[in-house]
């Protein structure tokens, strides 16, 4: 399906997600101000309808808490989300899980997500109860058998009968994927999806999702750390650091051209299978680690770990994201000395 | 070069209700002095088990049978009694980095204070010179003395790691068993992770068996990688065998390395291997990978095939190799 690129199914403007930790008597007498946790500190970004969007970053990036705002699982502070040409920011119950029905997740931790004493039939058959699905018993065994089908798990009546205990990582990975399927989604959130899945058959779960993409004509926002997978698997990504997107353009650009020094610091720290390296100790362009979101940096976030700081980095206002041509946006004031 | 570690025939069986989980079956490999060995495969292949055995504290129901041989330096160690080995083997010969172990430093505890535990636990010394060394080894995987007096949820995943690390050689062992010390980590942490440890093996002359999924990682760390499945090694080699131009020998190696997606490289489609790991309680006969194989042959499902050594340094259990 080729993607049109002013017909975007989701957008999101300038979220932030600011979470106010609770504080005890005695530490609210002592301290005036409350210390605020900046997750998500600002981002803007458009997904096109039939495009596979990664999100990157380390831990404390905020990447899974954007997830979440995108789900509706927690509310923003302040910012706008459109989904399909209609703002969902606020909405009331009613609207949430219509919308919902629209946008599904699939979840990292395939061991974790699944009810151990459901059978894989009752996994399924649960989003059609809550959202109130039409139909009889058999209408929805048809669905259930239907969404197995797109996930390749053959033939369906063998995996119905069983318990989630008895299937494979990447089984059950095929079991989420389905569930949210069944539901005949527009778009799909995936945390993760293959972290915790054996390498051997990680590939596999990627492949099928692709199909099921491909197929379906589905739109995913796939969130994840793992800049190799995110290049295998994603058409466009942004690069998340403490809150806030430092560089996003279509994921070949981005990985063989990056323009922000944190992207480059992270692409150098991949480790490649290649010979050579055993005696090496490799020069790290940045130390340290992602400093607390409670107390971010001024001026430009990265600054403080940045090999190429200038005062002007710290002193000036935080920098914009900013096209370089094709698409592909940084959020670096001194990229062009770089 | 003189060996740090030979074993010979180790099988290590987890004896359950349902029968016996044969988790190793007949892993024999050696490791030289200052070399870095790295064991790889998917989950359940048995390279934790590998470095528990070395320490010799399987996990229950696990056992080590009858006809297993560890030499450590030269000496049995299969041969010790419990005791023995808590005195003189244990942490002061080999050592371990277990896996997720920075999750595992007590809550309640300050970071000195479960250090010194350790220490006292081997070592005669009074609190001060005890401290003194604490301070000494924190500083030597980079971290200020003051780490001491902090509490674990104080500290970045980064920092736990490293005082993990600091833990493990503390009693100046000669082999550390590193068992996924940077999986939880993010990239930037995880090569200065690795850099460090790089450091230290220098510094203290030590051997490393290093565990790992991520073959990538692998390639960067390890002179000699063996590659397992199903409790027994597939290949042995070099850096330079595996992941050279002549590249892997074995079948399943081949596809393993086709199936890590590669950053500076995109292809198309990745490969992956169709199936799942089998039972290990009831393995397949012959060779243990002869199902999910893609060059399989009929005497593949019958026989299992020798790790025979094709060139020097290069050992493949495959029936394909054997000419």
């Amino acid at each position: 399906m080729s993607i049109n690129e002013n017909d975007v199914i989701l957008q999101v403007q300038d979220l932030k997600k600011h979470f106010m930790p609770h504080q005890g008597l005695l530490q609210s007498l002592g301290t005036k101000t409350k210390k605020v946790i900046k997750a998500v500190d600002g981002i803007s970004f458009g997904i096109r309808r039939g495009e596979i969007f990664g999100l990157i970053g380390e831990s404390g990036s905020g990447k899974t808490t954007t997830g979440k705002l995108v789900m509706k699982l927690i509310e923003p502070t302040s910012g706008k989300i459109v989904f399909n040409g209609e703002d969902v920011t606020i909405t009331d119950r009613g609207r949430t899980k219509a919308y919902r029905r629209q946008v599904q997740m699939i979840f990292q931790d395939p061991y974790a997500s699944m009810n151990p004493r459901f059978k894989i039939r009752d996994v399924l058959g649960e989003p059609l109860i809550i959202h109130k699905i039409e139909g009889d018993r058999l209408r929805h065994e048809e669905m259930i058998i239907k969404s197995l089908t797109e996930v390749k798990l053959n033939p369906p009546s063998d995996f119905m009968g069983r318990y989630p205990h008895m299937l494979s990582g990447g089984q059950r990975q095929r079991v989420a994927t389905a569930r949210t399927l069944i539901l005949n989604p527009m778009m799909l959130v995936a945390d993760e999806p293959v972290s915790m899945i054996d390498l051997s058959t990680r590939a596999e779960i990627l492949h099928m999702m692709k199909d099921v993409q491909r197929d379906l004509g589905l739109t995913y926002l796939y969130i994840t750390h793992d800049l190799s997978t995110a290049r295998y698997f994603t058409d466009r990504i942004a690069v998340m650091y403490l809150g806030r997107i430092v560089e996003m353009g279509r994921a070949d650009d981005v990985i063989d051209n990056p323009i922000h020094p944190y992207t480059r610091a992270l692409i150098d720290a991949v480790p490649e299978p290649e010979t050579g390296m055993v005696d090496i100790i490799k020069e790290l362009p940045i130390s340290g680690e992602i400093p607390s979101p409670a107390n971010i940096p001024p001026g430009c976030r990265f600054h403080t770990r940045c090999p190429y700081a200038k005062p002007v980095c710290s002193e000036q206002t935080e920098p914009e994201l900013s096209d370089v041509g094709n698409g592909h946006f940084h959020a670096c004031r001194r990229w062009k000395e770089l | 070069m003189d060996k740090i570690l030979e074993v010979k025939n180790l099988r290590l069986y987890y004896h359950t209700n349902k029968g016996a989980v044969k988790a190793l079956d007949d892993v024999s490999f050696d490791l030289y002095k200052g070399e870095t060995l790295g064991l790889v495969g998917e989950s359940g292949c048995g390279k934790t088990t590998t470095g528990v055995a070395l320490l010799r504290m399987p996990s229950p129901p696990g056992r080590i049978e009858e006809g297993s041989q560890i030499f450590l330096d030269g000496r049995d160690i299969m041969g010790l009694s419990e005791k023995q080995i808590r005195k003189d083997v244990r942490w002061e010969e080999v050592s371990m980095v277990f896996q997720g172990a920075m999750n595992c430093l007590t809550p309640v505890y300050t970071i000195g204070k479960q250090m010194l535990e350790t220490l006292q636990e081997h070592r005669e010394m009074e609190k001060k010179q005890a401290e003194k060394l604490i301070k000494e080894y924190l500083g030597l995987v980079g971290l200020p003395p003051e780490v001491m007096n902090r509490y674990p949820h104080e500290l970045s995943g980064g920092m736990k790691q490293r005082i993990v690390i600091a833990t493990a050689l503390f009693l100046k062992p000669k082999l550390v068993v590193l068992d996924e010390p940077t999986t939880a980590l993010d990239v930037i942490v995880q090569a200065q992770i690795i850099n460090l440890l790089k450091k230290l093996k220098k510094t203290f002359d030590l051997s490393f068996i290093f565990i790992t999924h991520d073959l990538s990682l692998e390639a960067e760390v390890s002179d000699r990688v063996c590659v397992m499945y199903a409790g027994k090694i597939a290949e042995l080699g070099t850096n330079q065998q595996i992941y050279g131009k002549q590249g892997p020998m074995h079948p399943y190696t081949e596809k393993l390395l086709l199936a890590t997606p590669l950053l500076k490289k995109k292809v198309e489609t990745l490969s992956f291997i169709p199936g799942a790991p089998p039972d290990l309680i009831d393995p397949p006969s012959g060779c243990r990978f002869h199902p999910r194989c893609h060059k399989v042959m009929d005497k593949c499902k019958e026989e299992i095939p020798p790790l025979l050594e094709l060139e020097p340094g290069h050992m493949v259990a495959c029936w394909r190799c054997v000419k």
